[in-house]
């Protein structure tokens, strides 16, 4: 203490502060406002700047539909370019359009995480690795001359170390593949992470969706594709060095383009709408 | 050199935190493809070091000792947090590349190192300075190294095209190994030895001599 003993120190907290720095009550006390303290302003700033968060989220979304459709033009907003998008809910398991839910406010992941509205997957059908599916999923539907030009599908699927989030591209009949991208994953930047690179995402477009029985042959394979193969029109080049990444994106297209996915949608589309 | 700017100017060049104390290399590895991830993360990694030093030279005589680097990793990861928040929402797209890299100044040597070598015995003012100063320095090495990297790399500079890169119609062919974490640790490695050479009185002693042995000295 640097006063001296006879002055008694006046308030509490001045009397707090005199206690010698390594007694338990002392350390307690440090401890206390100082998590107190921290933790105020930590989730101040979380609530506070939430709102913003989740806008930009948003918008990085819409952004990224807008590329794997294709449809991005500089010096055009986003919002503005959005516009031309179509946005509807299906119901997966019958594939057809339904008006179940909100589809601006309907969540995905919120849904598969509720029993009400989504279905556990047993594990030999569960191949994307995501344990519960959602009983509807957005789509977004770009026309052209009055009919889909272009269909742009949501789809998760389990990689090496975590979910990745993306969007396929298709073309007007499902057929072909326009594009592939992902917005949201945790693969290891470098091996994993190079599914987000644009060299390797430019080999998707044109791929063929279904063989001729009308089952998914779309898939990534390990090395290079060799073009003599009869499967070379359905297959896309794997990643080196991330061979676990490549599988988990060849079982999530599978997946969300077969019966459990998008499947029956795309098939009533071909046969002429939903 | 008045101290104060002797404090603030020092680790620039003179006590580098990455060039001469070699701290804090796994991050300039990670951010330095390009100079505008490596500008962000120099400027956040100087906002933690210069917040958390204040904070920490505010409490520095209330600090019980045995808990002082738990005190000391709160505070920093508190404002970690609170970087990371803003940066999401005003700074989406940076926050999307330098991705896991924010959260981890957390473990970045270089703040807790401030905290316990400086703050933790000075005054605020100059533990604020010496914050700012080592983040400068780490900043400045980020930003030569991801000059180097982005240039040869992918014939740019903060996004700008400079060299117009074979593959869209103009004549430069990018140097691949530049986009890959080992050019960083070349670059880097080139920085220390060309500092080095500049000023001699970085070049450490060396801690063992070879003892030559004899082969009749073994018998």
């Amino acid at each position: 203490m640097p006063e001296s003993t006879d002055e008694r120190p006046a308030g509490l907290l001045a009397r707090l502060a005199a206690m010698p720095n390594d007694s338990v009550g002392k350390m307690l006390l440090v401890t206390i406002v100082l998590s107190l303290v921290c933790s105020v302003l930590v989730s101040s700033a979380a609530v506070l700047l939430k709102p913003m968060q989740i806008r930009n989220v948003e918008l990085a979304r819409k952004e990224r539909i807008l590329e794997v459709a294709g449809l991005m033009e500089p010096g055009r907003s986003i919002e503005e370019l959005f516009q031309g998008v179509q946005v509807r809910l299906v119901e997966l398991d019958s594939g057809r359009f339904s008006d179940a839910f909100d589809v601006a406010t309907f969540d995905q992941q919120i849904a598969a995480r509720n029993p009400a509205t989504s279905r556990a997957l047993p594990p030999w059908e569960d191949i994307a690795g995501i344990r519960r599916r959602a009983d509807y999923a957005p789509v977004f539907l770009v026309e052209a001359d009055g009919r889909v030009d272009t269909i742009v599908l949501p789809v998760h699927g389990y990689g090496l170390w975590s979910t990745m989030f993306g969007f396929l591209a298709l073309s007007g009949d499902g057929r072909e593949v326009r594009g592939l991208t992902f917005y949201q994953h945790a693969e290891t930047p470098g091996l994993g992470g190079e599914i987000e690179n644009p060299r390797w995402l430019d080999r998707w477009p044109g791929r063929r969706v279904f063989g001729p029985d009308g089952e998914v042959r779309l898939q990534v394979v390990r090395g290079s594709v060799d073009p003599a193969s009869e499967w070379a029109e359905w297959s896309v080049d794997g990643l080196s060095g991330a061979t676990l990444t490549a599988d988990g994106v060849s079982n999530m297209v599978q997946f969300w383009l077969g019966e459990q996915g998008f499947g029956p949608f795309l098939a009533n589309l071909r046969e002429g709408g939903a | 050199m008045s101290s104060a700017r002797k404090i603030l100017f020092e680790p620039v060049i003179d006590r580098n935190p990455i060039t001469l104390q070699i701290l804090g290399v796994c991050s300039a590895l990670a951010v330095t493809t390009q100079m505008i991830p490596a500008l962000i993360m120099g400027l956040a990694l100087t906002f933690v070091i210069a917040a958390s030093s204040a904070a920490i030279s505010a409490i520095r005589n209330h600090m019980p000792g045995s808990i002082r680097i738990i005190i000391q990793m709160t505070i920093i990861a508190s404002l970690v947090i609170l970087v990371d928040q803003f940066l999401k929402a005003f700074a989406y797209d940076i926050s999307r590349q330098l991705s896991v890299f924010v959260g981890l100044i957390i473990t970045n040597c270089i703040v807790l190192g401030r905290a316990e070598a400086f703050a933790s015995s000075n005054p605020v003012g100059p533990s604020v300075l010496d914050g700012i100063g080592h983040g400068l320095g780490y900043a400045l090495v980020l930003l030569v190294v991801a000059f180097f990297r982005e240039l040869f790399g992918s014939g740019k500079l903060f996004g700008i095209e400079i060299l117009p890169l074979a593959t869209e119609g103009g004549w430069y062919v990018p140097n691949g190994l530049m986009l890959l974490a080992p050019s960083a640790f070349f670059i880097i490695g080139l920085m220390i030895w060309a500092i080095r050479s500049w000023k001699p009185a970085q070049v450490e002693k060396t801690e063992y001599r070879i003892h030559v042995v004899h082969r009749t000295e073994a018998l």
